[in-house]
């Protein structure tokens, strides 16, 4: 009988493990359209995406217990795809990279330069938006250099907080905010060079 | 006033993002309310990344979705 109470001690610990590792997985699972979301634009295919989202699900099932249940998931989750991504060498270096990082036009440029374009006086902030052609855009974030790229992605398509994109990419706050700043202006700038409507 | 549309340019973006102080807003606010050729170009920036956020916005195929799922540990 003595015996029996560490037996049904582990019995019961084993349990709590496996409903807590069932949960783990729920809880990931279900932030995974988010997550892909994000792996798209960071990466140059849609293969490679997929690929990156599949082994970061593999990593993250069999290391779920270093994360620290309360904390953000989908962070930990984008911590893991950014390190396989660059494990697996696949930042490719865009030809933006040598183009112009010239961001010296400002953050009225883009608006200043569709307003030009549009024929009536005075014309409304939508009037103005629908100079853009959306199809051009993906083109444009994926022409912006990727050190700026990654932060753009992870702040304005993924919603991440300063705090959490910096954590992802392991790089300062301070940096963040820098190449955010830096990196709209030139994601404007691409924008303006190929997304307006002719 | 050319000024004060330079600051306000510069501080769109921390702005937006809700990072700068309660006086650097207070600045911000009080020079929008005047000069609508600044309100505009808040207003249009805000829209804009509305904008970009849903054109390069990309489900997830529903077979990676499966092969995620059977990743999961067997009951």
């Amino acid at each position: 009988m003595s015996e029996s109470a560490p037996t049904t001690d582990d019995t019961r610990r084993l349990a709590q493990e496996a409903r807590a590792r069932i949960r783990f997985e729920e809880e990931a699972l279900e932030l995974s359209d988010q997550v892909y979301r994000v792996a798209r634009r960071l990466v140059g295919s849609r293969e490679e995406a997929e690929d990156l989202v599949q082994q970061t699900y593999e990593r993250a099932f069999r290391a779920w217990r270093q994360f620290t249940p309360g904390t953000n998931l989908r962070a930990w989750l984008l911590r893991i795809l950014t390190n396989l991504n660059i494990d697996r060498g696949r930042r490719e270096q865009r030809s933006a990279q040598t183009t112009s990082l010239d961001t010296e036009a400002g953050d009225y440029f883009l608006y200043n330069q569709l307003e030009s374009q549009v024929p009536e006086e005075n014309p409304d902030e939508e009037r103005v938006l629908e100079r853009l052609s959306q199809d051009s855009v993906v083109e444009a974030l994926a022409d912006v250099p990727h050190d700026f790229r990654d932060v753009i992605v992870l702040v304005d398509i993924g919603e991440f907080s300063y705090a959490d994109a910096a954590q992802i990419l392991d790089i300062p706050i301070g940096t963040v905010m820098s190449r955010l700043h830096r990196g709209r202006r030139i994601l404007k700038k691409n924008l303006a060079d190929s997304a307006v409507v002719t | 006033m050319i000024d004060w549309c330079d600051k306000c340019e510069e501080m769109m973006q921390p702005y937006l993002d809700g990072s700068l102080s309660d006086v650097e807003v207070a600045e911000a606010q009080k020079h929008l309310a005047l000069c609508s050729w600044c309100a505009k170009r808040y207003h249009f920036e805000e829209r804009l990344r509305r904008y970009v956020r849903v054109a390069v916005s990309e489900p997830m195929s529903p077979e990676l979705k499966t092969k995620l799922a059977a990743l999961r540990t067997p009951l």
